[in-house]
């Protein structure tokens, strides 16, 4: 029998392209950003839990929610961490750059967390419950990329 | 063992493209009409099952994005990935081991947000297969040219499958392609993959369906009269093409043998009174009929020929106009189900059949045909 | 009516970073030979087939009519169960209630993956929104770390505490040749390791592994006779609440802390630090073995990091967690929470070898993930009532 042999077959380019709907929820609330620099929450009838990403249904009380209330643009970081290894972005293919703030931001007003990079310059501003505001994109299109980044104010 | 019963079921409706919906928008629909249906709340509801394909929603772990919209917050929940009569057997058994009362089943697909063929094409072998450019209409294709080849059933016959489903559809206000078409139509429509031709195919799809599957000592506890499960079965064959006989479905043969053994069925042609099967293709409606022994080898032509699975024939097949009028892939067989359980109740409106006591549900999974659940669901216990 | 269920027979491979020698459908019959010869019983003698992974991370869609050669699931009912990380623990959980239901007596559960072949962090990052969460993202070991910097934040925790953690785990994989990665280290190697996010160093993760796992459950009717010992399930639980990453109670793992008071509650459990004998938990990060058995009720907020610097969770201690080095030794994402469940299984059955816990009544397993998601099993050796 021959030498034992490990053959590996790569996948190539093969990519399957999706065109997810935002849906009425979220496209709502990223017109606003575009075209208002605001941020939209929505709030539950039944419990008054505010959420950001909007959304149809209060999970925890299984009601519709149609009340929208402005959010932010200020609020504090929930919590976050400084990535700092490198890895692929599947969006693009590419490698992300590292090192990278991220945090998860509970806007003034809302109860959810909101997921975005935060500038990092100063790593020691950087701590739970402090406070951030966003600085927005020149050019806004409707998307998450909008906001550039949160950066900490105090 | 223990019985289970369908209480409640609730659809979208089926259409090409939900643009203003999400996943979540569309189970939240979808949950409440079964809801409502069934006259319950979610209090009712003791645990939950969803059903989706992270392939086909393009995201890892998709039933995240439902959980909570279907009302599983702080509920027992768990995920199934396959045909919705799949989602809808892990549901029955939750509520039969003991642990749960009820399940609320639901099952999503938006069609509409990716490239078909290449979701189906990831479902070949990486290995020896998918490089072929191989995907479900294709395979399919292969499929049809030996079931027609060794039955000598003809493109004009599977035409006809298609101009039964699609008029049925025009009295099913939830079906995405009502229409009143010709043999000569089809046999004049793109042919899409030999022998094939674009009316024997079904569409590209966007729904949400949930069903309400409770245990025997309280599935008389609300609004509807239960549709009992009084068999169900489900069977996979080789995975290779080349090691299956393309034309048959042997796993098929085996789970409808096992149904009809479970719910004391003897002689399907006479018992079964009403039959959604899967009719992604129009030559599939007639091969599972014939390998669930509800046609003669070979004769499922004919019989749909002679008006026998027209909407008053004695075998209504896809009354509601089936997947080819409306094929949200993983929902699919939810719809199915659904349709049946309103004949059966006595409330399927515009494609109602004359005598409905006992009806068959079956559902795919996999490539040809792989994969078979088969249910049999009766008025009475 | 409802049969009770017990575990009968336990397969693994031994886990590796890159199994190149194998493709997926031979890896997973190796675990699945592994757990026949277990349980001495044949192919024919299994009535249905449960398998779970996780779709993007080899890229194969309907992964149950694909793997049949592998799984013995030709002519056989087969059901795919995904759910994420949990999936392991999920499909354990199908196969008890498909058994519990009366439909099938013997059935054959299977977790599985082999990570090498794709981006185990792009594939997993694929797994949050994609209009919301992608952006940022990155990976399991982003979320995970703003979980852990939380809890330090809430209760003056420190990256030593969650090091000491890792130092465990890892000490207990020398007692297990299955685990991929099996070197003591020392706090000092931890803390010193690079920092991927933080505050979690490397050696405070889990590698990526390729890997599978098979169990075979059976009717109370049979299962005695299949074998003597059988691991009984006394309960099963889940919780999969949120919809997006920013929904949880980062610091805290609800999901952990509703899905254990169900289950101490069905089994009549009062003291669960006290009344389990061992603890195989989904913790592929050191800092999750400090969080969440607070959660699950073995102690008070805030308290696990002096119950663990005491030695409490160690073999030989009060209530040793991860006997088999747990998901920071090894990680085949798919296969991971079934390990957790044939590891405990072994525990009960007295099969655990050189990992064994003396004298288990009482057990826990649990899988881990999604969107702070958590399923779990409890296991004993007396038949439930």
């Amino acid at each position: 029998m021959a030498e034992k042999e490990n053959i590996i077959i790569e996948s190539g380019d093969a990519v399957q392209p999706f065109a997810y709907s935002v849906g009425m929820h979220g496209s709502r609330f990223f017109a606003e950003i575009r075209d208002h620099k605001r941020f939209l929450g929505i709030k539950c009838p039944k419990c008054g839990k505010v959420y950001i990403p909007p959304r149809g249904v209060c999970g925890d009380c299984f009601v519709e929610m149609k009340d929208w209330v402005e959010v932010g643009p200020k609020g504090v970081i929930g919590t976050f961490t400084i990535l700092r290894y490198a890895f692929i972005d599947p969006e693009t293919g590419a490698q992300k750059p590292v090192p990278y703030g991220y945090g998860f931001i509970r806007f003034d007003g809302a109860d959810t967390l909101f997921q975005h990079y935060i500038n990092i310059e100063d790593e020691a501003k950087i701590r739970v419950g402090a406070r951030v505001e966003p600085v927005f994109a020149g050019e806004r299109k409707g998307s998450i990329r909008d906001i550039e980044y949160f950066r900490v104010i105090d | 063992m223990d019985r289970a019963a369908i209480i409640g079921v609730g659809m979208t409706k089926i259409e090409k493209r939900k643009i203003s919906q999400t996943f979540a928008d569309m189970a939240w629909e979808a949950v409440n009409k079964a809801l409502t249906d069934a006259g319950m709340t979610l209090d009712d509801i003791d645990n939950v099952v969803t059903t989706s394909s992270d392939f086909w929603d393009g995201r890892t772990i998709s039933c995240m994005a439902v959980g909570d919209a279907s009302g599983a917050a702080h509920k027992n929940i768990s995920c199934v990935e396959g045909d919705g009569t799949y989602g809808a057997f892990y549901g029955m058994t939750r509520a039969l081991s003991g642990s749960y009362r009820t399940t609320l089943v639901t099952g999503h697909t938006k069609g509409s947000e990716s490239v078909s063929s290449l979701i189906t094409n990831a479902a070949f072998d990486p290995i020896y297969e998918r490089s072929l450019g191989m995907d479900m209409i294709t395979a399919c294709a292969m499929q049809a040219r030996s079931y027609m080849h060794r039955t000598k059933t003809t493109a004009e016959q599977l035409a006809l499958v298609s101009v039964k489903n699609h008029g049925n559809a025009l009295k099913n206000p939830l079906a995405q392609l009502p229409m009143k078409i010709t043999v000569e139509d089809v046999l004049k429509s793109e042919m899409v993959a030999d022998p094939l031709h674009k009316l024997d195919c079904s569409p590209v799809s966007d729904g949400c369906a949930a069903v309400i599957i409770a245990h025997e000592s309280v599935a008389e506890k609300f609004r509807q009269k239960p549709v009992w499960v009084r068999g169900v079965s489900f069977c996979a064959d080789s995975f290779f093409f080349g090691d299956r006989d393309l034309s048959r479905a042997r796993s098929l043969a085996q789970a409808a043998r096992k149904a009809y053994a479970m719910a004391g069925v003897h002689d399907p042609k006479k018992e079964i009174d009403v039959a959604e099967v899967s009719d992604a293709f129009t030559y599939q409606e007639l091969l599972w009929l014939e390998e669930m022994g509800l046609a003669d080898d070979a004769a499922a032509g004919k019989r749909l020929e002679r008006g026998e699975f027209n909407l008053d024939g004695p075998l209504p097949v896809n009354a509601s106009g089936g997947l080819l009028s409306g094929h949200p892939v993983i929902a699919a067989g939810l719809y199915s189900m659904a349709a049946v359980v309103r004949q059966i109740r006595g409330d399927a409106g515009g494609f109602q059949v004359q005598k409905a006591k006992t009806g068959l549900v079956q559902g795919v999974n996999g490539l040809g045909g792989q994969s078979h659940c088969v249910w049999i669901l009766d008025k009475d216990k | 009516m409802a049969k009770r269920v017990a575990i009968v027979g336990t397969g693994q491979t031994f886990h590796k970073s890159h199994r190149p020698d194998v493709n997926g459908q031979e890896l997973i019959h190796e675990a699945v030979a592994r757990a026949l010869a277990d349980a001495d019983l044949k192919l024919k003698d299994i009535d249905a087939v449960v398998i779970g992974n996780m779709d993007h991370f080899e890229g194969i869609n309907y992964v149950d009519c694909w793997s049949v050669d592998g799984s013995g699931g030709t002519m056989k009912p087969i059901i795919k169960l995904t759910t994420g990380g949990t999936t392991g623990c999920t499909v354990a959980i199908g196969g008890y209630h498909l058994v519990g239901s009366g439909m099938f007596d013997r059935v054959l559960i299977i977790g599985w993956e082999k990570n090498s072949e794709s981006d185990t962090t792009g594939a997993i990052t694929t797994a949050f929104d994609p209009i919301w969460d992608r952006l940022v993202f990155a990976g399991a070991i982003s979320g995970l770390a703003a979980e852990a910097q939380a809890y330090m934040a809430r209760y003056g925790a420190t990256d030593r505490d969650g090091a000491r953690v890792s130092v465990r785990d890892r000490k207990h994989a020398m007692n297990n040749p299955h685990a991929q990665l099996r070197k003591e280290v020392s706090l000092e190697e931890v803390l010193a390791s690079p920092m991927l996010a933080d505050p979690i160093h490397l050696l405070d993760v889990c590698p990526r592994s390729d890997g599978a796992c098979a169990v075979i459950m059976a009717s109370e009717d049979i299962a005695e006779k299949i074998c003597p010992k059988p691991d009984w399930i006394w309960g099963t639980a889940a919780r999969h609440s949120y919809s997006y990453l920013g929904d949880a109670d980062y610091g805290r793992l609800t999901s952990m802390r509703e899905g254990s008071q169900e289950l101490w509650k069905k089994a009549g459990i009062k003291e669960p630090r006290k009344e389990l004998d061992v603890v195989e938990m989904y913790q592929p990060y050191s800092f999750g073995g400090l969080i969440w058995i607070e959660d699950m009720g073995l102690v008070g907020p805030g308290e696990a990091p002096r119950y663990i610097w005491d030695g409490n969770t160690d073999m030989g201690g009060e209530l040793p967690i991860n006997p088999s080095g747990g998901v920071i030794s090894c990680n085949p994402i798919g296969a991971t929470g079934l390990i957790r469940c044939a590891e405990a299984a072994m525990q009960v059955m007295g099969k655990a070898e050189g990992r064994q816990v003396p004298d288990v009544n009482f057990a826990f397993s649990s899988g881990f993930g999604g969107c702070w998601w958590t399923d779990m099993i409890l296991h004993g050796k007396k038949k439930p009532a």
